[in-house]
Order: C-alpha cells, then sequence, then structure tokens
C-alpha cells in the first residue's frame, strides 16, 4: 500500500506569545510577533511523515495558504520530513486571515491536481479558533470525513479513526480518500534536526496564487470590532484551608 | 425568520441542557424548529418539544444518522435548509463535526462558537484562546453556527409543541461507527455542573487523582482536567477544560495542582468564582483566582475535604 498524503499547514502566532488586542479595535498586533506553525499541525505533519516511515505512504506533500512568509512554515514541514511543498499565496498584509470557507476550496484545487488519499489537517487553528477547514474541505470533494482524531490506523482502503468527542472516544471506518483533522493525543511531534533543516532548504516548494487556481477568497464574514474581554481581577489569598471553607460560605457558593 | 436548531444528543438521550440554551440563543433569531436525530430520538423529540419557545420538532428516526454521523447528518439539514435562514446547534463536538459540513455545503460560512448574538445577522466570538472577542457580520444568504451553551441562559418549559417525521436522504456510506467508549460516571455533567473541581499536572498520578474525585464527590461537583493532566493519563479526555477541551462557566471553579496557562484559562474564566490551590505563589492562575491557597495540594485537599 502506498498512499499520497497532503497535509494543511498554517502559520498562526506562537502559542506561547502573549496576545494583543490593538486599542484601534482592527485586530490582534501581529507585528514583531513570533509566528509558528499550527501546534495541530505539527501533529498532522508528524503523522503523515511517520506513515511514510512505515511504508504506509510514499510522498507526503505539505500545502500552506496565506501570505509569502508562510515559506517558513512549510521548510518547517519539510524538514520534519515531508517531501515537497506547496505555496499559495492569497494575502499580502500579516494580519490578512483567510477563512476556512476560501482556504477549503484552494485546497480542494490543489488535490484535484495532486490526488491524494489522505488529507491530513490540524482539528483546529489556534488563532481564529474556527474548527472548520477539514469538514468544509470534505463537504466540497463529497469525501468522508474524521474529526479530532487521536488514533489513525490504515486497513486497505478505509482508515479507522479514534475520536476525541465530548463523551470520550469514539472509533469509526472511514473510506479514502479521506480528510482527518488531528486532535492533541495523536502523537508527540519531533524537532527536526539541524541536518534536516539544512535538507530542507533544498527540497522544492512550489508557489501559487489564489487567482491562479480561480478562487475568490474574500471574506465571508466581515470583521466589525475586536476587542480584549473584560480581564478578571486577581482576588484574595487565603491563610489556610479553613478561610478558604469559611469564604467559600460566605459567598454562596458552598 | 425560521431558525432550525439540531439538538445535542447523547447515547440516544436529549442533551437537554445545552439544547435549552440553544433555543434561548436561537429564540432571538426567528422561530425555533428543533432536530433530533438518530435511532430512538422520539423521546428526545418529546423532551425537547417542551422547551419553551420551540415551535415545532422535526425527528429523523434512523439509524443512518445515529451518533450524528457528519456525512448522513450533513446531508439531511442540507435537504431541510431551505426553509430556514438560520441553522443552529450548541458548539458540541458533534456539531462542531457537522455544522462546517453543512455550511460548506450551501456556501456560506460557519460562523463557529458564538457568545453573543448582536442582531440576526451580526455575532460575537471568542478568538485567540478567548484573548480577543470579535463581532462579526455575515453577507451570506443563509447563517449556520454554533452557540456556546455556557453564554445563554436555559430555556424554560412550555405545553409541548407539535412533532413531525422527516426522512434521511439516501447518502453513500462513506463511513460507519464502530464503537463509543464513554466513561460511565454517576457525577454531573461538566457543561452544566455548578461546582467543578479540576485537576492538573501537580496532582502527579491517575492514583493521586483520586483526591479530586474526592472532593468532586463530596461537594457534588463534575470533574475537570487539565491538558497535562489528560496527558499524563491522569484523567480520561473528555474532562479536558480548555481552548481545545470543554468551556465551562460554573458558580464554583477550583483549579487543583492547575498553572493557569491561556489555553486552560480559556475554558474556565468566565467561572463566576475561581479558587486556586497551588504550591507556586507565582503561578498565573492567581491573577485569575477569586480565593488562591498557597499550599502543598496533599496537606490542603484532604483538609479541605475533611471540612466540606
Ligand atoms: C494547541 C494547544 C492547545 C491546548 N489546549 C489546552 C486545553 O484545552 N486545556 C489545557 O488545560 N491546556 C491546554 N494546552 C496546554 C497548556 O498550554 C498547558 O501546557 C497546560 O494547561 C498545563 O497544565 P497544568 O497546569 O496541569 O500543568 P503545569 O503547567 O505543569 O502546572 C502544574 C502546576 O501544579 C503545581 N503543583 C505541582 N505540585 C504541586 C503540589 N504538590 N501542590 C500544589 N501545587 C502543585 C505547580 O506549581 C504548577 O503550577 C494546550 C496547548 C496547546 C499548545
Ligand atoms: N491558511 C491555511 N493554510 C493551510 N492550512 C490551513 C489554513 N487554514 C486552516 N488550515 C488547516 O485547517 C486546520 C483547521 O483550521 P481552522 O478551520 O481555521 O480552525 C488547520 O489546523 C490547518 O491544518
Amino acid at each position: 500500500m502506498s498512499l499520497k498524503v497532503l497535509v494543511a499547514v498554517k502559520r498562526v502566532i506562537d502559542y506561547n506569545v502573549k496576545v494583543r488586542v490593538r486599542t484601534d479595535g482592527a485586530g490582534v498586533d501581529l507585528a514583531n510577533v513570533k509566528m509558528s506553525m499550527n501546534p495541530f499541525d505539527e501533529i498532522a505533519v508528524e503523522e503523515a511523515v511517520r506513515l511514510r516511515e512505515k511504508g504506509i505512504a510514499n510522498e507526503v506533500v505539505a500545502v500552506s495558504i496565506g501570505v509569502r512568509q508562510a515559506q517558513e512554515t512549510l521548510r518547517t514541514a519539510l524538514a520534519m520530513g515531508a517531501d515537497r511543498a506547496i505555496l499559495i499565496v492569497a494575502a499580502d498584509e500579516v494580519a490578512t486571515d483567510i477563512e476556512p470557507l476560501a482556504v477549503a476550496k484552494l485546497l480542494r484545487a490543489v488535490i484535484e491536481s495532486e490526488k491524494p488519499d489522505l488529507v491530513l489537517c490540524g482539528k483546529q487553528a489556534i488563532d481564529n479558533d474556527m474548527n472548520a477547514t477539514g469538514q468544509m474541505l470534505a463537504a466540497l470533494l463529497g469525501w468522508s470525513q474524521a474529526t479530532f482524531a487521536s488514533e489513525l490506523v490504515i486497513e486497505g482502503d478505509h482508515a479507522t479513526v479514534s475520536r476525541e468527542v465530548d463523551g470520550g472516544l469514539q472509533t469509526i471506518s472511514v473510506r479514502l480518500p479521506a480528510i482527518v483533522s488531528v486532535d492533541l493525543r495523536l502523537n508527540e511531534p519531533r524537532y527536526a534536526s539541524l541536518a534536516n533543516i539544512m535538507k530542507a532548504k533544498k527540497k522544492p516548494l512550489e508557489e501559487k496564487t489564489a487567482q491562479d487556481l480561480g478562487v475568490d477568497v474574500t471574506p465571508r464574514l466581515k470583521v466589525l470590532e475586536t476587542v480584549e474581554p473584560a480581564t478578571r481581577q486577581a482576588g484574595e489569598r487565603v491563610p489556610d484551608v479553613a478561610t478558604l471553607v469559611s469564604r467559600l460560605k460566605e459567598m454562596g457558593v458552598m | 425568520m425560521a431558525v432550525l436548531v439540531l439538538a445535542a444528543m447523547a447515547e440516544g438521550a436529549l442533551g437537554a441542557d445545552a439544547t435549552a440554551k440553544t433555543v434561548t440563543a436561537a429564540g432571538a433569531l426567528g422561530a425555533v424548529t428543533v432536530l433530533c436525530v438518530g435511532t430512538g430520538a422520539e423521546a428526545a423529540a418529546s423532551e425537547a418539544a417542551a422547551i419553551a419557545g420551540v415551535a415545532k420538532v422535526l425527528v429523523a428516526d434512523d439509524t443512518a444518522v445515529d451518533h450524528q454521523l457528519a456525512e448522513p447528518t450533513a446531508a439531511l439539514i442540507v435537504a431541510l435548509a431551505s426553509q430556514y435562514d438560520h441553522v443552529v446547534a450548541p458548539t458540541t463536538s458533534d456539531a462542531k463535526n457537522v455544522l462546517p459540513r453543512v455550511a460548506a455545503l450551501l456556501d456560506v460560512m460557519i460562523i463557529p462558537d458564538v457568545t453573543a448574538i448582536i442582531d440576526a445577522k451580526t455575532f460575537q466570538r471568542p478568538i485567540y484562546a478567548g484573548n480577543a472577542l470579535q463581532t462579526v457580520r455575515s453577507d451570506d444568504p443563509k447563517m449556520v453556527l454554533t452557540v456556546r451553551p455556557s453564554s445563554f441562559a436555559a430555556a424554560g418549559s412550555q405545553a409541548a409543541a407539535p412533532v413531525e417525521k422527516v426522512i434521511v436522504p439516501e447518502a453513500p456510506g462513506l463511513s460507519s461507527w464502530t464503537e463509543d467508549r464513554v466513561a460511565a460516571s454517576d457525577r454531573p455533567d461538566l457543561g452544566s455542573a455548578k461546582i467543578v473541581v479540576s485537576g492538573g499536572r501537580g496532582i502527579g498520578s491517575e492514583e493521586n487523582f483520586a483526591l479530586v474525585e474526592h472532593l468532586a464527590d463530596k461537594l457534588g461537583a463534575a470533574v475537570g482536567a487539565s491538558r497535562a493532566a489528560v496527558d499524563s493519563g491522569y484523567a480520561p479526555n473528555d474532562r479536558q477544560v480548555g481552548q481545545t477541551g470543554k468551556v465551562v462557566a460554573p458558580d464554583l471553579y477550583i483549579a487543583i495542582g492547575i498553572s493557569g496557562a491561556i489555553q486552560h484559562l480559556a475554558g474556565m474564566k468566565d467561572s463566576k468564582v475561581i479558587v486556586a490551590i497551588n504550591k507556586d505563589e507565582e503561578a498565573p492562575i492567581f491573577q485569575v483566582a477569586d480565593i488562591g491557597l498557597v499550599a502543598d495540594l496533599f496537606t490542603a485537599v484532604p483538609e479541605l475535604i475533611g471540612k466540606v
């Protein structure tokens, strides 16, 4: 069995960075902040590379959509073990976020020419917290979907996927080609070694634009305002458990 | 305007609390029709019919949509969608799975995890793990959204609205359900409990996690956990609170051995009263806690259990 696997990776603000809302209400400050691969997408790349190492997959193609700087994200995917990369430039401004529906349409266009057997993506981008792209892509292609995967087993033309759901874990079987969105506990992504980072510089990275693919990326949701949520104030420190209990009783919550 | 609400279902029964909260949100948009899906959904349908503000209930009693499997459930909703201006569901793992698929089939954007409804086209939703709140207006002809249950009050009850059957369209069998591994528990549901007691990496082991459970049982509380506690195997995945776990807003949230990473805070910072027990006085959790106790949890928690 030799699958071709496509992985979607998004460039987002690093998960360790303290996010600041711009005072002019125009969104989040992205100037001079550290950007990284969306943590869920690292897990997706790791899974794809493991499938290749096990001989289940024979090619791993990483795709990213956004500003030209997403090249760096793709180089990270290549350093982790992806074979080649495709960048679709769809915005000039780092602050422009491409909506999941448009991302899904661009990915569909790539998939129509690349013809992968399996597409892996993250369950959610940690910037817009949409949790939608994989499901939308599956809909557009008429493919099956398995979201929030914590275990993935390929057997013939099917994938058995354990999913993290509200009640616990659910196992489903999906026919390939399929879209699988990955959750936190699927694997632990590797760090790329220096040697692999060097090697990644020589791997092919193809560049296209949204226009090349004929996809309109105009947002459907107009952002009217972005504000900081009401912040909580630190309360009191109590010296011991007895005081804690009496305070809770006074507050009427216990 | 007409609104279709996809009811929350858990193992064939109505997720009554999440559905009643969603009906409140949907009621601000128009006349509410609730859709209950799955084999034997009739019981859930009659329960949903008695939620105040529900005008009609549709029931798709068909094995094809058991477990709200994405492909057939989305096909069913799309078949019904022409009658409605909005399709709404509570932000559950089922709805997060199904509704984006519905939206794409209708060629509209999904509006996920809405925390406030400004008007029929304008919604507020958290982004960046709740570090920013965005107000968006949709220009799409139809709106598909999930709403965060903890942001809305539950609708009351009424004399039952009419229930109608609907037919599930024939769909290609792209996927099939194999099994659910649900941790059986007599404790209150994490999403609707008045009190939540959560444990983090500081608990140290699966055996020690019994301490958190013991306190929860004494308080009649639900049990939560940080991602670190779940990843380390101290607690099952369905207990995870946070950006990528469950979002809770109980009257009382007790965080034990949890540092307070932003991804964790995203899931609990709307709780009414937050208590933190942590031995590190610099732990960020204290910045959001109403009451902080700097102590070793292995002495403080047993003492607390003894006093409540
Ligand atoms: C994409 C992404 C998504 C994430 N989603 C989530 C999410 O949904 N939910 C979530 O929780 N996290 C999430 N995280 C992880 C998050 O960043 C933190 O790593 C995690 O919340 C830390 O868990 P913790 O507080 O239990 O562990 P730690 O940060 O290790 O904190 C343990 C705490 O226990 C205290 N402690 C230790 N021993 C004792 C003792 N004997 N007595 C008292 N206190 C003690 C320590 O002082 C420390 O503060 C996510 C991360 C990423 C990258
Ligand atoms: N601009 C993008 N480029 C590449 N992949 C993306 C992009 N946006 C979203 N994705 C993929 O879709 C997943 C879910 O994103 P979202 O639906 O935005 O939460 C991400 O984890 C990525 O795998």
